[in-house]
């Protein structure tokens, strides 16, 4: 692994105008904060786990990335190049390299377009010139790579099953040999069982292509099983990162805490006797967000000091930072 | 695909069938002859003439003579231009009606099509809004005074334009009715357009066409054009009947010897027949047009073709 990050994400912010709180066409438009200052470093080869609940900024942070949604304020630096605020024209470009996947397997597929169209469409967009025979070969290729058999090219997506129709998005996303792939909660439509092959389908290609994943999911074990390095988001914060091994081990943030402690143990005994932190109260507005630390009307150990200032993020060595003073 | 198509035609005949059988009987219930009119005519010359056009017959026998005639392709003769048949009629006014609604159906396509895209992308900008209002105002006027408007404003005020009157199909007198036609159309189009084509912008596989990195115009003409279409060619196909034979009212205020303008006529004057044979032939092409649509359904949605 190289020592510099392919993808360097800094203090990147995503807010909407929410036009229709307004009362008066004069007056300003609240802003929602989808996301709120995020950072992370992510390496060649790496796989980044973004958790958090619903509602969190998880997926919208994931589109900013890719330009679908335009970054408000931040950096985005793409092999140490800043890709916010670039032309629709130079963000495709970009898109050669960084690739996605999404929540929904059966709804991002064209349903008017054949399976082997699909696939073959970023190689015909971006390579025109690229001869029949060759784009049909790449197909195949990507297609038996996702444990596709070649022979259902001509097949519509509505025939295939969720998990199949993952595979068809991945051999999409594949077939530019991109460097990154972002996924956005791939497999949370899916099956247990689909799940785990789909999971195991992504870090095999990884290893054999030697490419960075943002993996997206509300599934801890999921995340845990895929990532080197996690990073936990609330309310469109960024609350804890680290290397996967010890945040799991060692979850400083009370978030973080809460989260892991959810976890189902698929050991009856174990999972009866395991003490759950059970967080109060349901996830506030992200209109009008907390003041200070956005966690504190949730989080059982604030007081007072946390409606004051917003906490930065500590270091606590080893790539470990976390954005609560008082878990340090 | 061909057996669906065969079935959807099928399926048509009995609708058709129906259809005659419902506008002859009801043609019967309506009161008066086309005979009983302004003079008295003496009871044995009346009584000649229901023999030639079969009317002193029981009904049921007209049905089936009527019936039997309509299989050979003959609608019978008029009732009131004694020298035409019902198909000599059509024939001289059917290439009126077609002439101008083919033109304000191809109008209706790529202007419907296109400003009802546009208002979409755009979408509450200003572009939008005057798509919208122009659009709102082409559906909520009817036609028959969009019509006299534009008579008043490009015939009188303005006398850039004939009033009326067909000249043999010359461009001058197609201009107003064509465009008095297409605009109640075209508004209709672009508002069903513009909310399909909303729909389908903010639709997963329109994301996933992003995230591939296609260009804009890529994603609009391959990928959203295509699924927003549906619901206009629903609208359109029944419509389009509606346009090329030709609409009562706009025949009427330009004097245009069209389909139209028979109707208007051949009600007035009890023509019976010839009241009959517009609504068979009317009725036929809508049930063959919306046919036709279900099966372009097929065409364009994978979906609707499988399982059928």
């Amino acid at each position: 692994m190289s020592n510099e990050p392919i993808l360097k994400v800094r203090d990147v912010k995503v807010h909407f105008p929410i036009h229709k709180a307004k009362k008066w066409p004069w007056d300003k438009a609240p802003m929602l904060k989808a996301v709120d200052g995020v950072n992370i470093d992510l390496y060649a080869g790496e796989t980044l786990g973004v958790v958090g609940e619903s509602g969190c900024g998880k997926s919208t942070f994931a589109r900013a990335i890719i330009g679908l949604v335009k970054a408000t304020e931040g950096q985005i630096e793409w092999n140490g190049k800043n890709i916010v605020g670039l032309s629709e024209k130079d963000m495709n470009e970009v898109r050669k390299d960084i690739q996605m996947i999404f929540q929904d397997p059966l709804a991002s597929l064209n349903p008017r377009m054949t399976i082997g169209d699909i696939i073959a469409e970023p190689l015909r967009n971006y390579y025109p010139e690229t001869p029949k025979a060759e784009v049909l070969q790449r197909v195949r290729e990507m297609m038996t790579k996702v444990g596709l058999l070649p022979n259902v090219i001509n097949r519509y997506p509505h025939e295939f099953s969720g998990g199949q129709c993952q595979r068809i998005g991945i051999a999409r996303a594949l077939i530019l040999k991109p460097k990154l792939i972002i996924c956005d909660e791939p497999v949370s439509a899916l099956d247990v069982s689909i799940q785990a092959q789909v999971v195991n389908l992504l870090k095999e290609i990884q290893k054999e292509m030697g490419l960075s994943l943002i993996f997206i999911a509300h599934d801890l074990s999921v995340v845990k099983h895929i990532s080197d390095r996690v990073l936990v988001m609330y309310l469109g914060n960024e609350v804890e990162t680290a290397k996967s091994e010890p945040m799991y081990a060692d979850p400083r943030h009370p978030y973080t805490k809460a989260l892991l402690s959810a976890v189902p143990i698929p050991d009856p005994k174990l999972e009866r006797a395991k003490e759950i932190e059970l967080l109060e109260g349901d996830l506030p507005s992200p209109i009008s967000p907390p003041s200070g630390c956005v966690f504190r009307t949730r989080c059982p150990i604030a007081d007072a000091s946390c409606a004051k200032d917003r906490p930065i993020l500590s270091d606590l060595g080893q790539e470990h930072y976390v954005a609560c003073p008082k878990a340090l | 695909m061909f057996t669906f198509a065969i079935k959807r035609f099928a399926v048509a005949i009995p609708t058709l069938f129906i259809l005659i059988t419902l506008s002859f009987f009801l043609m019967q219930m309506a009161p008066g002859s086309p005979f009983t009119g302004d003079f008295n005519m003496p009871p044995e010359i009346l009584a000649n003439l229901e023999a030639k056009y079969h009317l002193n017959e029981p009904l049921w026998k007209q049905f089936a003579y009527y019936l039997s005639d309509l299989l050979h392709g003959d609608l019978g003769p008029s009732f009131k231009y004694k020298d035409y048949t019902v198909n000599e009629l059509v024939a001289q006014s059917f290439p009126v009606s077609l002439t101008i609604g083919s033109i304000a159906f191809v109008i209706t396509v790529i202007m419907g099509v296109g400003l009802g895209t546009l208002a979409a992308l755009k979408q509450n900008s200003w572009v939008d809004y005057t798509v919208m209002t122009f659009s709102m105002v082409g559906v909520v006027l009817p036609s028959f005074v969009i019509a006299p408007l534009m008579v008043l404003a490009f015939a009188v005020v303005l006398p850039w334009l004939p009033a009326g009157g067909w000249n043999d199909g010359s461009w001058q007198n197609m201009v107003l009715p064509v465009a008095a036609m297409a605009i109640l159309y075209v508004a209709a189009v672009a508002r069903i357009m513009r909310s399909s084509m909303i729909e389908t912008m903010n639709s997963n596989f329109i994301r996933t066409a992003r995230a591939k990195g296609l260009p804009n115009s890529h994603i609009i003409f391959k990928h959203a054009l295509k699924p927003s279409l549906l619901p206009v060619v629903s609208y359109l196909g029944p419509a389009f009947v509606g346009i090329i034979t030709g609409s009562v009212v706009i025949e009427t205020v330009f004097g245009l010897p069209g389909i139209g303008q028979h109707f208007v006529n051949g009600a007035l004057n009890r023509d019976y027949s010839l009241v009959l044979g517009l609504t068979v032939i009317i009725g036929a092409l809508t049930i063959l047009f919306t046919a036709i649509v279900d099966i372009l359904y097929g065409l364009i949605d994978p979906k609707i073709r499988v399982g059928r």
